[in-house]
C-alpha cells in the first residue's frame, strides 16, 4: 500500500495552491459580495490548464488523473468555493457527458473548446419538480422532421447563462417505453437556441459568485443528431456523470474544510484573551484538532474513490462515503472555524462567515446527504 | 541559440531556517527544497526570449545540487524550459562562491551556451557572488541586474537596474546575465507542462566528465566561515521622562547628537 502522490500529482497540487492563494485568495470577498463571475480567473484557469484537467491531449486537455483532479478541486475550493464550483462542474457536469458519450464529431465540436476553457456547458438534469426524484423528467422533446422539439424548465444550472457558456446538454422525455415507462434521452441544446432562455442569475446563500440559472424551453428547436449517448439512456448516462461527480464536489467539501481550518489556525494563534493566544487553551485545541483530523479522514476518502476510479475499478459506492462524509464534515468544521472566531466570525469581512454560507450546499447538491444514504443502502442490498 | 539558466535549489522560503553548529552549514534535510525564488524570474526572462526569438532558440536548466533535487528541477521543465543538467557530486560539498563557480564553469562549458541568465541572489546565503565568479572562470563578460532585455543578431540590448533608474547597456554574445525581480513576475507552470516534463531529459554530470585543474568541495574553497551567530537580542529601550515638550524635545535632540546623527 502506498499513500505516496507521484511527481506529477504533486506538481499539480503545488501548481492549483500557488495559484489559488495568489490569485483567488485576495479576490473571494469581492466576488461573493458582489456575486461577480470570475471570468478573468476562469481564463487564467484555462491557460493553466486546468479546464480541461482529466481529458486527453487530442481533446485540448491536459491528460492528468482523477487524484490529480480532486487535489486540484481541493486547492480551489479552499480558496474559493465559488471558483471552485465553477471550475468541478465545468470538468465533471458540463465536459464529461462528451467525453463519455460524444460521438467523434461531437467531441471535436464541444469537447475540445470545453477543455480548452474558452466555453462552459451546463448540465441540465433537475427540473423544479424533479431534485433527488431525478427520474420525474417533466421536460418533454418531440421529434418532427428530423427536429427535437422541446418543451420544459431545468432548475440550478451551474455555468448555463455566462457570457462564454455555448449550451446545455439535457434530460428529455423523448417517448415511452414499451413496458410504459418514460424514454429519457440526453440532448445537446445550444445557446442560440431559438426558445430556450435563461433566467437572471438566482439570488443564492452561498456560491454567490458563481453562475447558476434557471433554463427555460418553448418550443426549443434542435436537429435530431444532437442527441448525445444513445436513445433512451439519459437518465442512466447521466447518473454515471453524476458518480464522479460526486468525487468532485466531495473534494470541494475538504477544500471548504481546509480553507476554514486554515483561517481558524490563524486567528487562534493570532487572536489574545485573558493575557495570551486562544490557541493555548484547550478548548480551542481540541477544536482545531478534531477539524484536522476529520478533515485528514475525509481527504483520504476522497483521494480514494480517484484512485479507484483511475485503476478503473467500481468506484461509486467509495465516492458516495466520500461525498457524504466529506459534506458532514464541513459543516462541522465551518461551525467550529465561526466558534472559533467569536464575534468576528459572524462579520462580513472575516473569510469564515463567508465559508459558513458557502457550506451548506455540499449537503444539498449532486444528491443531499440522504440520497446519498439511499443510493449506499441501495448498494448494500437492502 | 543557447540560453542556460543557473538555478540554485534552496529550503522553502517560508520554512523556519537552522544552521548546524559543527558543519556551520544550512540544515537543508526535513525541509522542503524549492528553486531560488530570484531564479524563477531569471526562467521567465529566459522564457519570454524563447517565445521572442522563436526559432532554434532552446532553455536549458542547470543547477548544482544533489541528485534528489530531479523533482524540484522539473518544476522549471514544467514552465516551459527544453532540458536540465544536473552537476551531481558529493565531492562538490562544501564549495564556496569560488569552488563552486569554478566547477560550475567546467559543466558550462561542456554543454556550451551563447547567453546564461542567472538570478541576482540566492536565498539562502545571500552572497550574490556567484555569478560574476562564474564569468570570470567562463571567460565573458557579464550584465548584471538586467530589467529588460533585447536581442538581436547575437547583440544585447538591456536596461541595467541602478539604484536611481536604468542604464542601458549594450554587449555581444556570448555573455552572463543577472536580472532582477523587474524582469516580469515568472509565470505558472502549467498542466501540460507539467504532464509533459518527464517526457524532457534531465541529464546528470560528474565531476569526472568535466577534466578538473583545481580542486572543489571544501578543499577548494577560498573562503571558511569562521563562526555563526544569532542577531544579538536587542536590549531594552531606553525609558526618559520629561517634564514638558521641550524638555522632551531636548533629550530626544541630545540622543541624536551623541550619536553623530544631528
Amino acid at each position: 500500500m502506498n499513500f505516496d502522490l507521484s511527481d506529477e500529482q504533486k506538481a499539480i497540487q503545488s501548481l492549483v495552491r500557488e495559484f489559488a492563494q495568489a490569485e483567488v485568495v485576495p479576490r473571494a470577498e469581492e466576488m461573493d459580495r458582489q456575486e461577480a463571475f470570475p471570468y478573468d480567473l476562469v481564463k487564467q484557469m484555462a491557460e493553466l490548464g486546468l479546464m480541461g484537467l482529466p481529458f486527453p491531449e487530442e481533446y485540448g486537455g491536459a491528460g492528468a488523473d482523477t487524484v490529480s483532479y480532486a487535489l486540484a478541486v481541493m486547492e480551489l475550493g479552499r480558496a474559493d468555493a465559488s471558483t471552485g464550483i465553477t471550475m468541478a462542474a465545468h470538468v465533471s457536469l458540463g465536459a464529461t457527458p462528451f467525453y463519455l458519450y460524444g460521438t467523434k464529431a461531437q467531441k471535436e465540436k464541444y469537447l475540445i473548446p470545453l477543455a480548452q476553457g474558452s466555453m462552459l456547458w451546463g448540465f441540465g438534469l433537475t427540473e423544479p419538480g424533479a431534485g433527488s426524484d431525478a427520474a420525474n423528467v417533466q421536460t418533454k422533446a418531440q421529434l418532427r422532421e428530423g427536429k427535437w422539439i422541446i418543451n420544459g424548465t431545468k432548475a440550478f444550472i451551474t455555468n448555463s447563462g455566462t457570457d462564454i457558456s455555448g449550451g446545455s446538454t439535457i434530460t428529455a422525455v423523448t417517448g415511452a417505453r414499451p413496458e410504459g415507462k418514460p424514454e429519457i434521452t440526453n440532448l445537446i441544446v445550444p445557446q442560440d437556441t431559438h426558445g430556450f432562455s435563461r433566467s437572471r442569475k438566482y439570488k443564492k446563500m452561498g456560491w454567490r459568485a458563481s453562475d447558476t440559472r434557471e433554463l427555460s424551453f418553448v418550443d426549443a428547436e434542435v436537429p435530431e443528431e444532437n442527441v448525445l449517448g444513445a436513445r433512451g439512456k439519459g437518465l442512466q448516462n447521466f447518473l454515471t456523470v453524476l458518480d464522479g461527480g460526486r468525487i468532485s464536489v466531495a473534494a470541494l467539501s475538504v477544500g471548504l474544510s481546509m480553507g476554514a481550518y486554515d483561517e481558524s489556525l490563524k486567528y487562534a494563534k493570532e487572536r489574545q484573551a485573558f493575557g495570551k493566544s486562544i490557541s493555548k487553551f484547550q478548548a480551542i485545541q481540541f477544536k482545531l484538532v478534531d477539524m484536522l483530523s476529520e478533515i485528514e479522514h475525509a481527504k483520504n476518502m476522497v483521494l480514494k474513490a480517484a484512485w479507484e476510479k483511475d485503476q478503473g475499478r467500481d468506484f461509486a459506492m467509495t465516492a458516495s462515503f466520500a461525498k457524504l462524509y466529506s459534506a458532514e464534515v464541513s459543516r462541522r468544521v465551518v461551525n467550529e472555524a465561526v466558534q472559533i472566531h467569536g464575534g468576528y466570525g459572524f462579520m462580513d469581512e472575516y473569510p469564515v462567515s463567508r465559508m459558513y454560507r458557502d457550506q451548506k450546499i455540499n449537503e444539498i447538491g449532486e444528491g443531499t446527504n440522504e440520497v446519498q444514504r439511499m443510493i449506499i443502502a441501495k448498494m448494500l442490498g437492502l | 541559440m543557447k540560453i542556460v539558466v543557473t538555478v540554485k535549489l534552496v529550503p522553502d522560503t517560508n520554512a523556519v531556517k537552522r544552521i548546524d553548529p559543527a558543519t556551520k552549514r544550512l540544515v537543508r534535510t526535513g525541509v522542503e527544497t524549492v528553486i531560488n525564488p530570484f531564479d524563477e524570474y531569471a526562467i521567465e526572462a529566459a522564457l519570454a526570449l524563447k517565445e521572442k526569438l522563436g526559432g532554434d532558440t532552446t532553455v536549458t536548466i542547470f543547477t548544482m545540487a544533489a541528485e534528489s533535487g530531479k523533482e524540484v528541477v522539473r518544476k522549471a521543465l514544467a514552465m516551459g524550459a527544453d532540458d536540465a543538467v544536473m552537476l551531481s557530486d558529493a565531492g562538490l560539498e562544501g564549495s564556496d562562491v569560488w569552488a563552486s563557480a569554478y566547477a560550475m564553469a567546467q559543466a558550462l562549458k561542456k554543454i556550451g551556451f551563447d547567453l546564461i541568465i542567472c538570478g541576482a541572489l540566492a536565498e539562502d546565503g545571500n552572497t550574490g557572488g556567484l555569478p560574476n565568479a562564474l564569468s570570470e572562470y567562463l571567460g565573458v563578460p557579464a550584465l548584471t541586474n538586467a530589467r529588460h532585455i533585447e536581442i538581436s543578431d547575437a547583440k544585447v540590448k538591456a536596461q541595467r537596474e541602478t539604484d536611481s533608474g536604468y542604464q542601458v547597456v549594450t554587449g555581444a554574445l556570448p555573455m552572463l546575465m543577472t536580472v532582477t525581480m523587474a524582469v516580469g513576475e515568472p509565470r505558472y507552470a502549467s498542466l501540460k507542462g507539467i504532464m509533459g516534463a518527464k517526457r524532457k531529459t534531465t541529464a546528470v554530470m560528474a565531476l569526472s566528465e568535466l577534466g578538473l585543474e583545481k580542486a572543489v568541495g571544501t578543499g577548494g574553497a577560498k573562503t571558511e566561515v569562521v563562526e555563526i551567530a544569532a542577531r544579538p537580542a536587542r536590549g531594552k529601550a531606553r525609558v526618559e521622562e520629561a517634564a514638558d515638550g521641550p524638555a522632551g524635545a531636548k533629550i530626544i535632540f541630545d540622543f541624536l547628537k551623541e550619536r553623530k546623527l544631528l
